[in-house]
Parts: structure tokens; C-alpha cells; sequence
């Protein structure tokens, strides 16, 4: 594997991605992302010289609506979707930044 | 000798655009809903669930930028910016952060140290957040999505001012222009408009920047102005102390006067920006910029150049009056329907400012249509209503926008020019009162002013006052 990931990296991915892991799901993890990255590696062989880097595969541009309002009250249907409920909110773990 | 020292601020301000709708989605942008009734997949965040933009967000963008000079972004796309938090239901903000909208523009601005120019770094389109209320009853915290998905724009400003009169100067600058533009409301208090300044200091003669902090929760000119105040001398004090300024972000809190650390740069977050898949990019020719340019209004310094040479009234009017747009429109127009110039400041200057202080409103909620005020202006200058009724008349015009010649006649209000039946109630008091005849005739000149005071209440205040005064120094 051309690419190693450190304990620091997976220690830094996993404090971003908010997930705790244990010493053995560390090491999978590592190994999983080195090869990941080895096959993303593959692209770099490719010669992208004066290639306008592409965000979309697709010839689309330029597609918008008018201001005009479509959605009516679907509170009851959107909050089936919460984790729990109070006074109509999204009840969920206390949070502070 | 102690140093001397030079505050080098730059701003970034989110205001939030006057559409009907959110950015992404059809769900109503309207204050004050029941908590998560102006909500959808979309906003909420549901997998497979597609942002299409709204054209008027790009409308307003554009118009914002082309008013503050800068050169638009005609290959334009939006990024992610990742980060965990309840108030986000994608876990990522749609933002803009390799090609936003506008880049490089300036805008001019005047302070008692004369005139200079503010650089606009970039101003980038995203969508607002929900609202977090942290529920201490049963431990967690519930959120409306109402909010999220709001269009907002950011305007960034280089590093150009020096003291907080130069912030004001410039937050008014784009305030007047964005409300000129129609593209937002820019309440401070509302949260229509916020600031974030960031701040640093250096000795005056310094090429290099010092450290900077960023200060948030500052929601009216004058917590701006106090908060640059206390961080200017924070970080004179740790300088003068030996000590370091710590790149950090700070919160004011203006009741105490003093802002704490929110976080340091050691655990700033990492956004991992990275383009947006599911919106397609954004190409602009030259006719649609064409058409927004020609969109742009008469801003505020023509209009205050145009008043000086088309008005006669005073310069302090024209400030007050272009000072809002909704103002500047109901004078324009009032005007254009036959009123005397003077007299339509007069009013706007007078009883609208009283009514609007005692109100607490701001003019943009002026609601009396110029019809109107020009219908009442008419009615004083043909001498129909005399003017104490008619500043009642047009308080009720402000709370209501009737029609004054209306309310007028059904009131009984208009004045009785009837010389008949006043001079019969002019004799009536000058039988009633002997006492203060007498000492007029005795020479004491202010007892006619009792008389005329008398007669105006007899006909219940709908009389002419000078006539009333002429037909009593006949009589007597």
C-alpha cells in the first residue's frame, strides 16, 4: 500500500466525522482509506494538463425556479422524520456549541 | 513615549434577502410562522431530496454586487461546507467558497475624516440555519427549521477600516444600498443584517497585520461601536502587558460590555469545502447583467443631489427623507400629484417622525399611500380643515390610510366658513364673557386670545382661527 495513514489522520477523520472507534475498527479504518486512496492515485497518472477541473459530469447549467411559494404547512409529515417531538420542534439531545 | 496604536478592522456581514421564498426549495420565507410549518424535504435535510435556486436570490446577488463595483462571477457555483450541528439538518451548509457571485468590489464612504474607499473582497450566496432553543426542562434542545434554507448573501470587506465611525459609515453605506435595491430589509435588530468584525491592532506605521479576533453577536450600530471600543483596548492592554492576542472568536455581550472566547483557532473547524453535486453551475452572459444594470435605482446620493436642485427644503429634510427608500418613494410621489414640495417634507419631517418615535416604527412602515397625503395637503390649502384638525385627521391616516376628504365629511370635521354662524357664536361669547371683554377694552391685548379660544371650543375646533380673531376685534 502506497499509502499510509497515521494514528494522528484517523484520530483527526474521527473526531470530524463525530464517531468514536475502537483500537481495532482504528486499525480496519486505516487500512480501509490507504486503499482508497491508492485507487484514487490511479487518476493522478492521467495527464490533466490544461483540463478545466469539473465539478458536474452532466452539460446542464443554469437551472433555477421562480420565487413563487409551492409548499404549504407539512409539519405533521416532517416531523414524523424526528427523532422525538415537543411544542412542534425537533427534540433531540441537548446541544451547545 | 507610549506607542501608539492603529485598529485595522474588516467585516463580514450576512443579510438576508427580501424573497418570498427559501433558497432551495417552494416553502415560504414569512416571519413568525408556528414553529416548522414553513418546512420540506428539502429544508429539513431528507435523503434524495433535490435544492433548485431561486432565480430572485441570484437577482438580488448580482444587483448587490454591481451596486458595490465589483466585477461578477460569470461561472459561478455553490460548495458544501460540512459541519455537525442540530441547527443543520444536511450536516452541510450550501455556500460558495472557490467562485462566488461577486468578487473585488468598493464602495465609497464619508466620515468626519473626510472620504474613503471601503475594498469588497467577495460576496458569496448561502442559506441560513435553523433556530436552536435549548429546553432546560427536560434536557435537550428542540429546533424549527423555519429558518433554514433562508437566502442569504455574505459580503466580506478587506481589512480597510480604522476605527468604528468608519464601520458605521460603512454598515449604513450598505444598508442604504441594499434597501435602495429592494434586495433586503437590513433590520440589525431583526437579524436581517449581521455583523461579524474582526479586529486587530498594530503600531501605527506597522506593514504587517497583528493577530486578529473575530467578534460575534453584535446586533444594533451601537453594540458594533462599543465592541470595537472594548477589543481595541483588550488587545492594547495584553500588547502593553507583554502578552499575545490568540486568533480566536469571541462573543459580546453588550449588557456587560466585555466579550468572552467562543473558540481559538486551535479548535477551529475543519469544513472540508467541496463543490455542490446537486446544483449545476451557474453561467452568466453579458445580457443578463445588462438587464440587472438597468434594473439598478436612483441610490441615495443621486436622489440627495437631485432633491437640492429639483426642492426647495432644507438639507436636513433631503438627509432624513432619502435616508429610507419607502420615505424618498412617498415624497416622490406625493409631490407628483400637485402637492407643494415644503409642505409634503413637513409633514414627513413633523408629525410622521413624532408618530413613528411614539410608534417605535421605522419609516419602511409607513403605511398612508401619497394619495392620500396629498388629498389632506389640499384640503388645508383650500382652508377646508384648519390645522389642529388636520394633524388629528392625519393621525388617523398614519394609523388607518383613510381617505382624509372621506373621513372628513363623515367626521363633520371641515371647518365653517359659514360667516353667518360664527359671527352668531362670536357674539354669544363676548356676552358670556364680560370679564375678559373688559380688560381687552382695558388695553390688555392677550385677553382676545381667551376669546378666539372660547369661540374655537363653542364650534368644537372647526373653525378658521385668524377668521375667528378678525370677526371678535370687529365686534369688540
Amino acid at each position: 500500500m502506497a499509502n499510509i495513514i497515521s494514528d494522528e489522520t484517523i484520530e483527526y477523520v474521527g473526531i470530524l466525522a463525530k464517531l468514536e472507534l475502537s483500537g481495532e475498527e482504528k486499525e480496519q479504518a486505516k487500512k480501509d482509506m490507504g486503499s482508497m486512496l491508492d485507487y484514487i492515485d490511479k487518476l493522478g497518472e492521467l495527464d490533466t494538463e490544461g483540463v478545466e477541473p469539473m465539478s458536474h459530469v452532466f452539460p446542464v447549467k443554469n437551472v433555477f425556479r421562480e420565487d413563487v411559494v409551492t409548499n404549504g404547512d407539512m409539519r405533521e409529515e416532517i416531523l414524523k422524520n424526528a427523532p422525538g417531538e415537543k411544542n412542534g420542534m425537533f427534540a433531540v439531545p441537548r446541544t451547545f456549541e | 513615549m507610549a506607542k501608539q496604536y492603529e485598529t485595522v478592522i474588516g467585516l463580514e456581514v450576512h443579510v438576508e434577502l427580501a424573497t418570498k421564498t427559501k433558497i432551495f426549495c417552494g416553502c415560504s420565507t414569512a416571519f413568525g410562522g408556528e414553529p416548522n410549518t414553513h418546512t420540506c424535504p428539502v429544508c429539513t435535510g431528507m435523503p434524495g431530496s433535490l435544492p433548485v435556486l431561486n432565480k430572485q436570490v441570484l437577482e438580488y446577488a448580482v444587483a448587490v454586487g454591481l451596486a458595490t463595483n465589483c466585477s461578477i462571477t460569470q461561472y459561478c457555483k455553490f460548495d458544501r461546507k460540512n459541519y455537525f450541528y442540530p441547527d443543520n439538518p444536511q450536516n452541510y451548509q450550501i455556500s460558495q467558497l472557490y467562485l462566488p457571485i461577486c468578487r473585488n468590489g468598493k464602495v465609497e464612504i464619508e466620515t468626519e475624516n473626510g472620504r474613503k474607499f471601503v475594498g469588497i473582497h467577495e460576496i458569496h450566496m448561502e442559506e441560513d440555519a435553523g433556530k436552536l432553543i435549548h429546553d432546560e426542562w427536560d434536557d435537550c434542545s428542540l429546533v424549527d427549521y423555519n429558518r433554514s434554507g433562508v437566502p442569504l448573501i455574505e459580503i466580506v470587506s478587506e481589512p480597510d477600516m480604522r476605527s468604528a465611525e468608519e464601520v458605521i459609515a460603512y454598515l449604513e453605506k450598505l444598508r442604504m444600498t441594499i434597501q435602495y435595491l429592494g434586495a433586503s430589509d437590513c433590520k440589525l435588530q431583526e437579524g436581517s443584517m449581521r455583523a461579524d468584525v474582526n479586529l486587530s491592532i498594530r503600531e501605527v506605521g506597522a506593514k504587517e497585520f497583528g493577530t486578529r479576533t473575530e467578534m460575534k453577536n453584535l446586533n444594533s450600530f451601537k453594540a458594533i461601536a462599543r465592541a470595537i471600543e472594548g477589543e481595541t483596548e483588550r488587545q492594547i492592554d495584553l500588547l502593553e502587558a507583554g502578552e499575545k492576542v490568540v486568533q480566536e472568536t469571541r462573543r459580546w455581550d453588550d449588557n456587560k460590555g466585555e466579550s468572552y472566547a467562543m473558540r481559538s483557532k486551535e479548535d477551529a473547524q475543519d469544513y472540508r469545502y467541496f463543490p455542490e453535486p446537486d446544483l449545476v453551475p451557474i453561467v452568466l452572459d453579458d445580457a443578463f447583467l445588462e438587464e440587472i444594470r438597468a434594473k439598478q435605482p436612483e441610490f441615495r446620493e443621486e436622489k440627495m443631489r437631485r432633491y437640492k436642485e429639483e426642492f426647495d427644503i432644507p438639507e436636513y429634510d433631503i438627509e432624513i427623507i432619502t435616508g429610507s427608500k419607502h420615505m424618498a418613494d412617498i415624497f416622490e410621489a406625493t409631490v407628483a400629484l400637485g402637492s407643494q414640495p415644503k409642505k409634503v417634507s413637513n409633514w414627513l419631517m413633523v408629525e410622521t417622525l413624532r408618530l413613528l418615535k411614539e410608534n417605535a416604527m421605522d419609516p419602511e412602515d409607513i403605511r398612508f399611500s401619497p394619495e392620500h397625503l396629498a388629498k389632506l395637503i389640499s384640503l388645508t390649502d383650500a382652508k377646508k380643515v384648519n390645522s389642529s384638525v388636520a394633524k388629528e385627521v392625519f393621525e388617523v391616516m398614519f394609523n388607518e390610510d383613510v381617505d382624509p376628504e372621506k373621513y372628513v365629511e363623515e367626521k363633520g370635521l371641515k371647518t365653517v366658513n359659514d360667516e353667518g354662524a360664527l359671527r352668531k357664536t362670536v357674539e354669544d361669547v363676548i356676552a358670556n364673557n364680560p370679564q375678559s371683554v373688559e380688560d381687552y377694552r382695558n388695553g390688555k391685548e392677550k385677553a382676545i386670545g381667551f376669546l378666539v379660544g372660547q369661540t374655537m371650543k363653542a364650534m368644537k375646533g372647526k373653525a378658521d382661527p385668524s377668521m375667528v380673531n378678525q370677526l371678535l376685534k370687529e365686534l369688540l
